[in-house]
């Protein structure tokens, strides 16, 4: 009774929003069964094993009982927050989930196509009604259903066949809380054709003080043979909300890389389910946590090995100072028919707090024989010896400290393929260790 | 009269029929489980008022929890009202010699290399007068008694040592625990109780005793050590031998309570009944096992060896509560055909600098599943706690499955923690490497698969480890090619 009362809370919020959505397009069917889906099951709670660490269903119903939209009047300048150094981009901006053509870029990339979601949704593009939800077909996560019922616009991007886009294409996401609070929810689709290269980073901010609360759902479809990288970057404030989903779908010999970022935020839960469903696919995932304060991390990755040959690897690191706490969940699931899969997963973590706290779970879960699969997982403190080592030569306690801290996270950093970002993020993490002592 | 109070009705007139609530006479409860068949029980063994209001209690939260749904396993669903909580012993039928028994069950003693008296004793044989097993159970008692040593059944501990069955029954596994725990909470029949007093070092393993005097401990079993201050027990619990057991649903559970600077080293050979090679039978089993570190010091060491059951639930925990203590498991974990297992441990750092080491080797074959689950848990106030997890898997074929499920939270900074896990197969290079030396490829399989093992054999007391090692080969049999 109680749990239906909870449910209603949540579900109340949004049926304006919802009911004041165009029912005439034909995407709206999508809506509709989403909606009517999410009705039924309602939000996730503690009790639920994928959110026993994040109540993030609390968190909506206290908050965000009304799921306004916000509205916004943003300067080009806070943009410039976002500005990577030396990184040369194709910018497309949203605020607020809606995409804002003044702040984006004008034009295509070459052997790129890309349309905003509410045009191709008003035009009934045919590319994005087939592709919609494919990638995400076996996901019945109550916060996927709440993105698709209340879907209006995001980024439509379709690489074309044997295109090989040097220029990232950069995706901004700013949620202007400034005036009131808003909870915000694009949906992405892209799909990378046959023997396509391409590169996206995503980058998430919010503006003013109120409370955000951003849902997004990016699907991300690779096509045989294809390269596509996919960096995500969270520097919000921290007393944003942010569930990010990433459903990926490759097909043979593809190689995708994700690459997750998580520097603050009062709750932040990436999911990242990866369908290698192809032979030979190649999937890597690496991930950071640098956190401080009252901030709360999930990672949620899950990589499904369908088809013979195919190999994952994984990388989380995370370190957790102040009352920052640390989820992590690894699946791995390895079919009957995905013999001879390679698959590795490691999570470690450093607390630097007593009052910070990890919970993490990497899983495997495997059917074929034929398989070499294996996860480790630590978490700890610096090494004492390594710390004795820096300080006779000289170095400060602090010094050594953030020294080897960096050292730590450098592992992640490392496999960042674009060069500017990287100098970035170093910059941003060394800040942060040396602040801290 | 609607329908409901005829059922009513019946029910408690065929209650009065047989009068069995305050009348004992009858050796059997009837079918199914309510508050009567708990004080049936009760009144049966003669229990004082407090384990019978202790054992109710159990009964009504059982009534309110729902059976878990969480584990990787799927069985039909068991009904509980259509068990038979509490019969007398059965008498087995007596045969005059060896000639008698089940000739496969024969071949399996012989592979194992059972002696011929204990073959005698586990398949009901009449034993020879000359090896007198009671005499040889008294001599034990003896020497025991001696040191101060409490061996004995449950029933007997609550009548004669009733201040320390009330003291520690159900302080580590509260009645409301689980599903599983408060069901045996209300209905167990009988079970083993062990104390060990202060600074005494038990001279022997409390197995041999066990396996000549209490064979047959039944369906819902209850185990209660106690380790006094700096003391010393070995506890070996199951044998290797194939169990036969009509009993489907089996749900155990042990205690342990270990006090400053005792050690407590508790060895499981679980070879139940698996069922057939469709899948067809075999025993369920649902256990609760779990120690308490409650002194500074002490240790719990569990080592299991499971490779029986179709569908076993187990997870030996240990709750490290004094500074110091430590906690460790050894598992191996072999199933085949159909079997499912869900096996792993708990264990839950409270006190500052405990220990924890949790080593896992899942092997499985033919259609089996097999999962690790487990828990490593760092309090806020564990200074210095320190756990390694390992836990490998092995997979035979391509229809089984491995898994594993391992929780970790930590709330303290200076928690060291690690975990590994791997899957594989068995290298076709060793196995050529085998054969290629003339040791056929069944024996090549069961030498590696020992030798994966060994980590957690080597655990196992003397007598039971060449055993155990014997078992595994046996477990896999028929499992390549």
């Amino acid at each position: 009774m109680s749990e239906v009362a909870e449910r209603n809370i949540v579900l109340a919020g949004f049926n304006d929003r919802f009911e004041n959505l165009d029912d005439s397009v034909s995407f709206h069917t999508h809506r509709r069964d989403a909606y009517d889906s999410l009705c039924e099951t309602g939000l996730p709670h503690i009790k639920n094993e994928e959110y026993k660490y994040t109540n993030i269903t609390k968190v909506l119903e206290s908050k965000f009982s009304t799921l306004d939209k916000g509205n916004s009047d943003i300067e080009p300048a806070v943009l410039e927050k976002m500005t990577i150094d030396g990184l040369d981009v194709h910018k497309l901006v949203f605020v607020n989930g809606i995409f804002s053509s003044e702040l984006s870029d004008n034009g295509m990339p070459e052997g790129v196509k890309i349309i905003n979601v509410a045009q191709a949704v008003a035009d009934d593009n045919e590319r994005f009604l087939t592709n919609f939800g494919k990638a995400s077909a076996t996901n019945d996560d109550a916060f996927l259903k709440l993105n698709t019922a209340l879907s209006e616009d995001g980024a439509f991007i379709e690489v074309e066949k044997n295109a090989i886009v040097s220029k990232p294409i950069a995706l901004f996401f700013i949620n202007d809380a400034s005036k009131q609070s808003l909870y915000s929810s694009a949906r992405n689709l892209i799909i990378a054709g046959e023997n396509s290269q391409s590169t996206f980073l995503q980058y998430y901010m919010t503006e003013g003080n109120e409370h955000s609360f951003t849902n997004v759902i990016t699907e991300v479809i690779v096509g045989e043979n294809a390269h596509t990288n996919l960096y995500k970057l969270k520097n919000n404030k921290n007393s944003a909300y942010h569930i990010g989903t990433t459903q990926v779908h490759q097909s043979k010999s593809s190689v995708f890389s994700s690459y997750t970022f998580t520097l603050s935020g009062a709750i932040v839960r990436n999911n990242l389910n990866v369908a290698s469903d192809g032979e030979g696919c190649e999937t890597h995932m690496f991930g950071l946590y640098v956190l401080d304060g009252n901030t709360h991390v999930d990672n949620h990755t899950a990589v499904d090995h369908i088809k013979p040959n195919s190999y994952s690897n994984e990388l989380y690191k995370g370190i957790l100072d102040d009352n920052a706490k640390g989820v992590f969940n690894g699946k791995v699931f390895v079919r009957q028919e995905a013999q001879k899969t390679n698959a590795f997963q490691s999570n470690k973590n450093i607390l630097l707090s007593d009052t910070s706290v990890i919970n993490t779970k990497p899983q495997l879960e495997i059917w074929a024989d034929d398989v070499k699969c294996s996860h480790g997982c630590t978490t700890g403190q610096l090494d004492e010896d390594a710390l004795f080592y820096l300080r006779a030569r000289g170095l400060s306690k602090d010094s050594a400290r953030s020294l080897l801290l960096y050292a730590f996270a450098i592992e992640v950093l490392e496999n960042v393929k674009i060069e500017p970002l990287k100098v970035y993020l170093e910059s941003i993490i060394s800040e942060r260790l040396h602040k801290d002592f | 009269m609607s329908k409901d109070d005829q059922i009513l009705e019946e029910f408690t007139s065929k209650e009065y029929e047989h009068g069995w609530s305050t009348d004992i006479e009858s050796d059997q409860a009837p079918k199914g489980l309510s508050e009567d068949t708990v004080r049936f029980i009760s009144a049966k063994k003669e229990e004082p008022e407090w384990l019978l209001e202790w054992r109710l209690s159990a009964f009504r939260k059982w009534q309110k929890m729902k059976e878990p749904k969480w584990p990787n396993v799927t069985y039909p669903a068991v009904d509980y009202q259509d068990i038979i909580y509490y019969s007398a012993p059965k008498q087995k039928k007596q045969l005059d010699s060896l000639d008698e028994v089940d000739p496969e069950l024969r071949e399996t003693f012989e592979k194992l290399g059972i002696s011929l008296e204990e073959q005698k004793r586990l398949t009901g044989v009449a034993v020879d007068a000359v090896i007198d097993s009671v005499s040889v159970a008294t001599t034990f008692k003896d020497k025991l008694a001696e040191l101060g040593v409490i061996f004995c059944s449950f029933s007997e501990a609550v009548k004669e040592h009733p201040e320390l069955v009330k003291k520690y029954l159900g302080s580590v596994v509260p009645v409301g625990d689980n599903y599983f725990a408060a069901l045996n909470s209300a209905v167990f029949s009988d079970g083993s109780f062990c104390y060990i007093p202060k600074g005494v070092r038990c001279p022997m393993e409390l197995s041999t005793y066990f396996r000549i005097n209490a064979a047959n401990t039944g369906q819902f079993e209850r185990t209660l050590i106690i380790a006094d201050d700096a003391s010393y027990v070995s506890y070996l619990e199951g044998c290797t031998a194939p169990q036969r057991d009509e009993n489907q649903l089996h749900a155990a559970v042990v205690e342990i309570y270990a006090a400053k600077d005792a050690e407590v080293k508790y060895s499981t050979v679980q070879n139940w009944y698996p069922g057939d090679k469709n899948g067809k039978g075999g025993i369920y089993n649902f256990v609760t096992k779990r120690g308490i570190c409650a002194g500074d010091n002490s240790k719990i060491s569990w080592t299991q060896v499971e490779t029986g059951s179709a569908v076993t639930w187990k997870y030996p925990s240990c709750i490290l509560k004094g500074d110091n203590s430590t906690g460790e498991f050894y598992s191996v974990a072999v199933t085949n055909n159909y079997q499912q297992a869900d096996t792993g441990t708990k264990m839950i750092h409270i006190g500052k600098n405990t220990k924890s080491r949790i080593v896992s080797k899942g092997v499985s074959a033919g259609h089996s599943q097999n999962s690790y689950r487990g828990q490593v848990q760092v309090m806020k106030r564990a200074e210095g706690a320190r756990n390694f997890s390992q836990c490998d898997s092995l997979l035979m074929g391509n229809q089984c499955g491995a898994h594993t499920f391992p929780y970790i939270d930590i709330e303290n900074s200076t928690a060291q923690v690690e975990h590994e896990a791997t899957t594989s197969k068995i290298g076709e290079d060793q196995i050529f490497y085998c054969t290629q030396r003339g040791i056929d490829e069944e024996s090549a399989v069961a030498l590696i698969v020992n030798g994966y093992c060994k980590e957690v054999l080597n655990q196992l007391p003397m007598e039971f480890a060449v055993e155990a090692q014997k078992l595994l080969a046996l477990t896999l049999e028929g499992s390549v090619g």
